[in-house]
């Protein structure tokens, strides 16, 4: 296989393996101010007990999102070097101030998050929880301003460096708030709020299936349920202005998440199966003109089509259609799982309603599953550029790497993933079994012997 | 003094605080399987326990300042050591997760397990970044190019791998110390034994591998040659390792501590007046050396990047005194502890 491939499975695999971790940090962030700011305000007990649980699950969860992360900041100049060399100026500042910023900012106070409990006081503890929920989201500001820069470059200038092209910057501001910056980012921090807010709610109902730490479960589930309404609902405003967005600054991207090839009005499907060679989607429903609409509020108002693109200028079609299509369609389901939880609670049947809990329990897998699918139809769709219409991708690898290393590397984060993940697993299940400390339900075998313990 | 000059002594001040930092938790490491029952153990992991992610964080930001202000040696050295870099990333993944994982079941064969992964995954990546310091000083085949041309192999030559050992001796050392500090009783007096034979270890690999570079790699001291007032940075780094038993012997661990840290950066500021300007030293072709004129970012981007140094910075150096304050002291375990 050519060295091209290899490192793009590599960087695939690997950051698909680390975008497992970050949405979770940052949704679950947000819930823990939400949390602490309770007990800080009420003083009662269980949001205490509610916090310093969650604590224990953010605390193993970002161990991981730090593991696999510091391998992406590597993998840019291990495998990317030719890319490294021509963005260094521009995309290097973003991630050097993410460093300064935001990384120093969440390790710190996590330190008294996880550990400080009884070396603090009440106040700084919850300030801490506040600025690590502030810098894992500050992070994801510079990660996708960096990223949207390969999307939609600007504020650069193109360079002849002692023979070699590259990119440099000509306006800072312009760079970070480049075109897409904005909407990429409120897309894809309502995405990782989501997430959190779904693991929450999956926990609390596995609690109330099986009718331990039913208070706990209340509570937790009400705090999580209240952003999962509100990130799923906004998620309808993000999605909207990306795409529209992306009418305008990637033409190509759009016609591919819609298998849309001659320029011309545009449906909308729902789902469908893209045939490349016929230019058509098979076996699809559509609506028609929707797309026109949505994009121009016109439903004949033609969309540009893939044709109207250089065969070597179009992205890999009916990937990025799929991935699209599912994630959209994950994103509705999340809007209706939302919504029935609110009726239900309104009815006061949500704590009762056993099917439901138990869709409940899988639905974490939901937002995880349109984390990864947008960005694959973000990244592939941006394809066969690595910067937009600037440098493309077969041009971006590390010349001095061959496909041998790449396979023992490749190999290598093979094994190490899949223990990593398998104990990431483990721990979390264990976590999540044992429960939160202190509570006041019987908890079976292990509070009895607790309990014992206490006595003596 | 200009903004490459400036940029390159910022990325040796991160990279500095990142061997100071990370450098004691990585000696913790080392020395981690002689100490022998579980709550030994445990105060071992739990002495760097709040602060080893934090320390880790020196080192992403400073290779994110490496790939900002010098893109080409960022490019050149993570792929031309492709190999060395794919080991260092497994072995810091390794530590990270030996010490995660370590305390989550009490069954004997897990924790004796964990403990051997922390301990040599320590060891190696100390191991690693003295090849690569060693590799840089000697020098590396750079093409025309600004690509490296040489192999893995040619990286683990005798002389790297002496400045290796330094560094596991250096950091092994500093971590002693660190140790005698967080811990109390009789197993601060065994600690306390460990530091002199440390010290020695340290001063036995320090002079080779001084030696060695005098005789065969005199490049390193051109500096030196035409500006006399640096000797007195040697001067002063022997002062500070000499310090070190002293203060030992008189029980003033903080102090010997810092003179560990002053040590590790002294160690630096010479090896940066060595190699100036060059960042990465090509070996035969020295034309083709990446020096911080031509392997740099525009000079606006490096000014950006300065103010955002200037602003984030002393949050830096706030939030790290912080931390290290609120864990001063010798290590308690509790509930929340690994």
């Amino acid at each position: 296989m050519d060295t091209e491939i290899l490192a793009r499975i590599q960087f695939a695999f690997t950051i698909a393996f680390h975008y497992i971790y970050p949405p979770i940090s940052i949704g679950l962030g947000v819930l823990l101010v939400i949390m602490e700011g309770m007990y800080v305000k009420t003083g009662n007990k269980i949001y205490e007990t509610i916090t310093k649980f969650w604590i224990k699950i953010f605390a193993l969860v970002f161990a991981m999102g730090v593991a696999t992360g510091i391998v992406m900041e590597f993998e840019f100049g291990t495998n990317w070097a030719t890319y490294s060399r021509f963005v260094g100026d521009v995309f290097g500042s973003a991630l050097a101030a993410e460093g300064i910023f935001a990384f120093f900012l969440e390790s710190g106070f996590l330190a008294i998050l996880v550990f400080g409990w009884n070396r603090v006081s009440t106040r700084m503890h919850f300030f801490s929880t506040i600025m690590v929920s502030f810098g894992s989201m500050l992070s994801a500001v510079w990660i996708v301003v960096a990223n949207s820069w390969q999307q939609t470059p600007a504020g650069y200038h193109i360079v002849n460096n002692g023979g070699f092209l590259r990119a440099e910057i000509t306006d800072f501001w312009a760079m970070v708030f480049n075109p897409s910056s904005v909407d990429r980012l409120i897309h894809t921090l309502s995405g990782a709020w989501l997430t959190g807010a779904f693991l929450v709610l999956s926990v609390s109902a596995f609690y109330l299936l099986k009718n331990r730490h039913i208070d706990f479960a209340k509570k937790s589930m009400k705090i999580a349920l209240s952003l999962a309404i509100f990130a799923s609902l906004f998620q309808l405003f993000t999605g909207h202005q990306s795409a529209q967005g992306i009418s305008s600054t990637q033409p190509a991207k759009l016609a591919a998440f819609e298998g849309h090839y001659n320029t011309s009005p545009a449906p909308l499907y729902l789902f469908g199966w893209v045939n490349n060679d016929e230019q058509k989607v098979n076996f699809g429903v559509s609506i028609p003109g929707m797309l026109s609409y949505l994009t121009y509020g016109d439903f004949q108002k033609p969309v540009k089509g893939l044709n109207d693109f250089k065969p070597e200028d179009r992205p890999p079609v009916n990937i990025v259609f799929q991935s699209y299509h599912l994630m959209v369609a994950i994103g509705f389901t999340l809007i209706g799982l939302s919504l029935l939880s609110l009726l239900l609670l309104r009815k006061d049947a949500l704590f009762k309603n056993k099917l439901f809990l138990k869709i409940l329990v899988g639905s974490v897998l939901l937002p995880q599953a349109a984390n990864q699918l947008g960005w694959i139809s973000a990244e592939v769709g941006r394809q066969p550029w690595i910067v937009y219409n600037l440098l493309r991708t077969k041009d971006a690898i590390s010349k001095s790497v061959g496909s041998g290393e790449i396979i023992f590397s490749l190999i290598l984060f093979t094994l190490i993933y899949a223990l990593l993940f398998v104990l990431f697993i483990f721990l979390l299940d264990r976590k999540i079994k044992h429960g939160p400390e202190d509570a006041t339900e019987n908890d079976g075998v292990y509070s009895e012997q607790k309990a014992i313990f206490k006595n003596k | 003094m200009d903004l490459n000059i400036i940029w390159f002594i910022l990325v040796g001040v991160l990279l500095t605080g990142y061997a100071i930092l990370d450098g004691f938790d990585l000696g913790v490491g080392a020395l981690h399987l002689l100490t022998k029952t579980d709550e030994e153990r445990r105060i071992s992991i739990n002495s760097i326990g709040p602060v080893w992610d934090g320390n880790e964080v020196w080192l992403v930001t400073g290779g994110g300042a490496l790939f900002a202000a010098f893109p080409d040696v960022y490019a050149t050295v993570f792929s031309g050591f492709y190999i060395a870099f794919m080991l260092l990333l497994f072995v810091l993944i390794f530590r990270a997760v030996a010490i995660e994982f370590r305390s989550k079941q009490e069954s004997k064969r897990w924790r004796g397990a964990w403990d051997i992964a922390f301990s040599v995954s320590s060891i190696i990546i100390a191991l690693l970044m003295g090849v690569a310091i060693g590799n840089i000083i000697r020098g590396i085949p750079v093409g025309a190019d600004k690509e490296f041309a040489g192999t893995f192999l040619g990286l683990l030559n005798p002389y790297s791998l002496l400045v290796g050992i330094t560094t596991v001796a250096l950091f092994t050392m500093h971590g002693a110390i660190y140790l005698v500090m967080k811990t109390e009783g009789e197993l601060q007096n065994k600690v306390r034994t460990w530091v002199n034979n440390t010290i020695i270890f340290f001063v036995i690999c320090f002079v080779t591998a001084t030696m060695a570079t005098l005789i065969y790699y005199p490049n390193m001291i051109t500096h030196f040659k035409d500006n006399p007032s640096f000797f007195l940075v040697a001067i002063v780094t022997m002062l500070a390792i000499a310090n070190i038993p002293r203060e030992i012997n008189n029980k003033r661990e903080f102090r010997a501590f810092l003179s560990s840290a002053s040590t590790i950066a002294l160690l630096l500021v010479l090896f940066a007046i060595g190699i100036f300007p060059n960042i990465v030293l090509s070996n035969p072709i020295v034309e083709n050396s990446l020096t911080i004129y031509n392997a740099s970012s525009s000079q606006k981007t490096l000014m950006i990047m300065l103010i955002m140094a200037i602003i984030g910075m002393p949050f830096v150096v706030a939030y790290t005194i912080i931390i290290h304050k609120i864990y001063k002291g010798k290590v308690k375990l509790d509930d929340t502890s690994y």
